[in-house]
């Protein structure tokens, strides 16, 4: 069912599916009618959801997934991503450790009453522009380049005129304040609030005053002031782009390393040369208040201290791709240009096969266990989820299908529950008010839960195909319940 | 809450009574709402304490039970989809626009065969014919075309707008319509109101029950201010592409007339684009910037903001789930605000925002205006536009003076505006105001006309 708010927004699709139409189909879902009934279940989904969007293929398959595993498991390598919706358990083992083996990321999704549940199976996924909402400028204010020192000692603010002085882009201010503090800090950063509450007032005792001592109006100082906080922090290497460079693909080079890892090995020379430690300029401010010509002059400086860093380790990558015999052209300027930019937020996900997930000797038992010390955290959800995918093993059923079978599967499901965690040496408190309600949920699937997990794979599944922004690594539960949700590393 | 729900239940126990329900009358096959049945029909751990399993609340849901959904956008279509198949078949739909290209992405009520035409008639057309039994009614109108006796006809009323202006009046509109009976409130009087919003990845979604939970205005500072570059900079000290493009929608366009006397520049005409572009791009070659392109132009001159399918989707559902609780008594609703953001992951917090003691429109407390007798009258207009809990966008201030109603200032008429603007520049003792006076406000943030008491500080 979700599959369907799934299609919604993706490109290219191909409906495996074996399933007829059937009532209960078309009461939940948009995308089938009346007229559905009786029709296999991918063909008719896939009919209406072309409608959609003329520029998107979309084909179906009529057969089981499990067949096609059986007969002809490659069909699956050709897909830069396959989603798994309402899979049985050994369905979906099986379909993981074809996908992993060829490197196709996999992307697991559910419902279950009024719990949503995707898992997403990825070797290794980088990304290049995370588009992250929060980041700080590249300002080098705390070890300015030659261009910017010298940029810099071209202002000259107490003989500047009234004008002039109040259109002063606030970087210039706080660099030449910064110089004054040096002289009596024995050149040290203001450290502490105490020293930068000292350093606002440095700043604030240079706004101009007027005839009658009171401070003018000068934007630009306050700009300053308010920037004090963030334009002072020491320019520095987060430690998950640290960790990429330090990642065994960074360091061993070979014909087959991807785009990614060259440029982030050609990135680690340049800071470990030329860069001195720090990552290639940025290249970008943000608007200030300033005149236009002092605004993008400064914004120059940046700009071209960017480029040329950027044209440095273009020579490092050149120097690797020669040596592993691939013609320069392999990587653009282009993409070199954006790969410097970014580098501050690269990101790489990778994650836990499902394999891993559920053998008894690699599962995440320290995890499952601390999150269960709240009895009520999504932990439970999950640990649920995997009961009932043990009943249906056992029984060739999900519990509590039918009214009559809810009040006697409540018992047998709990007899799952214990098994599982009986088998992976868990001793945790699973609350029998879930195991009643996983059996009143009696594999309901309310569509506006469908719908809500769609949307959030829809997404997910964009940002793999992308690369752009980070996906979620590994499992997340969403409980409509308390309209909550956590994100698991399982 | 409780007396609520049990008039409710009541209501639901007469109306069934009333309208003997035939399952088969109403094409209903069978098994099609099974999915929904199992959380009316058996009892769970975790449901409301008022909730009782019943067969009936399913007929309530089908039969009696009356949504309004306000908006037919990016929320609008997936909440009418949602709300079709969650059972609920009595839902009206409001909408002022009509259909644009743009919207095609992720507004899959709409084809290309539809643009131009209203949003609701559309969006209402498709849900009829593709739900059986379900009876969407359109309304190509704003919200402010309708009166209280629109609005009190619905149980729950779902917002998926674009504006917190639209959001304060239907706040304002909801709030007008509780009863209180010697001080106290008259729980069926509540409407509830859902609330979901979106901009790009992220999103919110909230339950309001008016008068007792945190209204708009409660927490109207959790909403960023929008961003309007100042004039200074815009007329003489561009910076960025998105100065140079205002330059020429604000200052340009008005001076030259390109398209004639008159003739406003429409964001949907792309003549009127392909002008502001050009002459953006000759701005900021005066000034060497860079950056102006044909996008950039349509984005700022139409304010768009990012609108994606997937967040609509989710905020949508999430409200749609917390319509269904609350007509149902299922489960305990949402207490009371989601916020969702999938840019790094997914993350979602849950929280309960408070209400504000002295909120300007849910609070029995009356506003003050503190200011010397000596203060302009303009002022007072500032504080009531700038002050972050009030933030209205062009008040009118009435007030009673020798017993007469007297207009201070009023700026939605421009022959009342030019014959109050004088009164701007008047001390509000000259204007003859008295200490403890009290000054009625109207704004199109909400429906009702606020009341501030004067008070003179020295």
């Amino acid at each position: 069912m979700c599959v369907q708010c799934l299609m919604l927004s993706l490109c290219v699709c191909v409906c495996v599916c074996v399933c007829v139409c059937v009532c209960v189909c078309v009461c939940c879902s948009f995308f089938l009618s009346c007229e559905s009934i009786g029709k296999n279940r991918a063909q008719a989904a896939t009919e209406f959801l072309q409608e959609l969007n003329s520029d998107v293929s979309g084909n179906f398959v009529e057969e089981s997934p499990d067949k096609l595993l059986d007969n002809d498991p490659e069909f699956f390598h050709r897909f830069s991503l396959v989603i798994g919706v309402q899979l049985p358990e050994s369905t979906c083992q099986r379909l993981g450790a074809v996908l992993w083996s060829a490197g196709v990321p996999f992307l697991v999704c559910r419902t279950y009453g009024l719990v949503g549940y995707m898992r997403l199976v990825v070797k290794e996924h980088t990304v290049v522009e995370s588009h992250p909402d929060n980041a700080l400028e590249d300002l080098r204010l705390d070890q300015p380049f030659t261009e910017l020192r010298n940029h810099i000692s071209s202002y000259h603010l107490d003989s500047m005129d009234k004008k002039d002085h109040s259109h002063t882009p606030w970087i210039i201010v706080i660099a030449k304040y910064l110089e004054k503090w040096y002289n009596e800090h024995n050149c040290q950063l203001p450290k502490n609030y105490k020293e930068k509450e000292v350093f606002r007032q440095l700043i604030r005792d240079g706004i101009r005053k007027n005839e009658n001592g009171a401070p003018e109006e000068e934007e630009n100082f306050d700009e300053a002031i308010k920037n004090v906080n963030t334009a002072l922090n020491p320019t520095k290497i987060s430690s998950a782009v640290d960790d990429i460079f330090n990642c065994v693909q960074c360091e061993n080079i070979t014909s087959q390393t991807s785009a990614f890892w060259m440029m982030a090995r050609g990135v680690r020379d340049f800071v470990q040369n030329e860069g001195n430690g720090s990552l290639p300029v940025r290249g970008t401010i943000p608007d200030m208040i300033a005149d236009s010509d002092k605004f993008i002059n400064l914004q120059n400086v940046y700009r071209e201290k960017a480029l040329q860093d950027a044209a440095v380790v273009s020579k490092h990558i050149q120097s690797h791709l020669q040596a592993v015999g691939k013609p320069s052209e392999s990587i653009s300027e282009q993409d070199i240009k954006l790969f410097c930019k970014s580098a501050a937020f690269l990101r790489v996900v990778r994650c836990r096969s499902l394999a891993e997930e559920y053998s008894t000797d690699t599962f995440q038992k320290d995890t499952i266990t601390s999150c269960m010390d709240s009895p009520d955290s999504e932990m439970v959800l999950y640990l649920m989820l995997r009961s009932v995918d043990r009943f249906y093993q056992q029984h060739s059923r999900y519990p509590g299908v039918y009214n009559y079978q809810v009040e006697e599967d409540i018992s047998k499901l709990k007899l799952c529950v214990n098994s599982l965690l009986q088998e992976h040496g868990l001793s945790v408190n699973v609350k029998d008010d879930y195991v009643h309600e996983f059996c009143r949920y009696g594999t309901a699937e309310p569509h506006t839960v469908a719908s809500f997990l769609g949307g959030a794979a829809a997404q997910e599944a964009i940002k793999l195909i992308t690369h752009q922004f980070v996906p979620f690594n590994n499992t997340f539960i969403y409980n409509a319940m308390s309209q909550t949700s956590a994100t698991f590393q399982l | 809450m409780l007396k609520l729900r049990e008039k409710k239940r009541r209501r639901i126990e007469e109306l069934t009574e009333k309208m003997a329900v035939d399952v088969g009358s109403t094409g209903d096959w069978d098994g099609r709402w099974s999915h929904v049945q199992k959380f009316l029909e058996r009892s769970g751990p975790f449901t409301h304490p008022d909730f009782e399993a019943s067969e009936e609340t399913l007929q309530f849901l089908l039969d009696t039970c009356k949504i309004l959904v306000i908006g037919a956008g990016g929320l609008g279509c997936e909440l009418l989809k949602n709300l079709a198949l969650s059972g609920f078949r009595h839902i009206h739909v409001v909408d002022m626009d009509t259909i644009d290209v743009s919207n095609l992405n992720r507004q899959f009520l709409f084809r290309s065969k539809d643009v131009g035409r209203p949003k609701a008639d559309v969006a209402a057309d498709f849900v009829n014919s593709r739900v059986p039994g379900c009876h969407v009614v359109p309304h190509f109108k704003k919200i402010q075309d309708f009166d209280e006796s629109f609005y009190r006809q619905f149980h729950i009323i779902v917002c998926g707008l674009d504006s917190i202006i639209a959001r304060r009046w239907m706040n304002g509109m909801l709030l007008s319509l509780l009863v209180y009976e010697d001080g106290v409130l008259d729980p069926s009087s509540i409407i509830p109101l859902i609330d979901g919003g979106t901009e790009g990845f992220k999103g919110n979604a909230r339950v309001i029950l008016p008068g007792m939970t945190a209204c708009i205005d409660c927490t109207l500072e959790l909403y960023p201010p929008q961003i309007n570059f100042p004039m200074c900079t815009i007329a003489s000290m561009p910076r960025l592409p998105e100065h140079c493009i205002e330059y020429v929608r604000i200052l340009q366009w008005p001076k030259e007339k390109p398209f004639g006397d008159g003739v406003a520049l429409d964001g949907d005409n792309p003549e009127h684009i392909q002008w502001v572009f050009q002459k953006s791009l000759e701005r900021a070659a005066e000034f060497n910037i860079t950056g102006v392109t044909y996008r950039l132009t349509q984005g700022v001159i139409k304010r768009i903001i990012p609108a994606v399918a997937s967040t609509n989707a989710v905020i949508a559902a999430a409200c749609a789930t917390e319509v269904f609780k609350i007509a149902t008594s299922a489960y305990i609703p949402l207490n009371n605000y989601l916020v969702f953001n999938d840019v790094d992951g997914l993350y979602t917090y849950t929280f309960e925002a408070e209400r504000k003691d002295n909120c300007s429109a849910c609070s029995q407390v009356p506003q003050k205006l503190q200011f010397p007798p000596s203060a302009k009258l303009q002022e007072v207009l500032e504080y009531l536009t700038e002050n972050a809990s009030l933030q209205m966008k062009s008040p009118a201030i009435t007030a009673t003076l020798e017993g007469k109603n007297k207009t201070l200032y009023l700026q939605t008429v421009a022959s009342i505006e030019e014959r109050t603007r004088p009164n701007l520049c008047k001390t509000l003792k000259e204007l003859g105001l008295a200490d403890g006076q009290e000054l009625a406000v109207a704004d199109v943030t909400t429906p009702q006309t606020v009341l501030f008491k004067l008070n003179f500080t020295s």
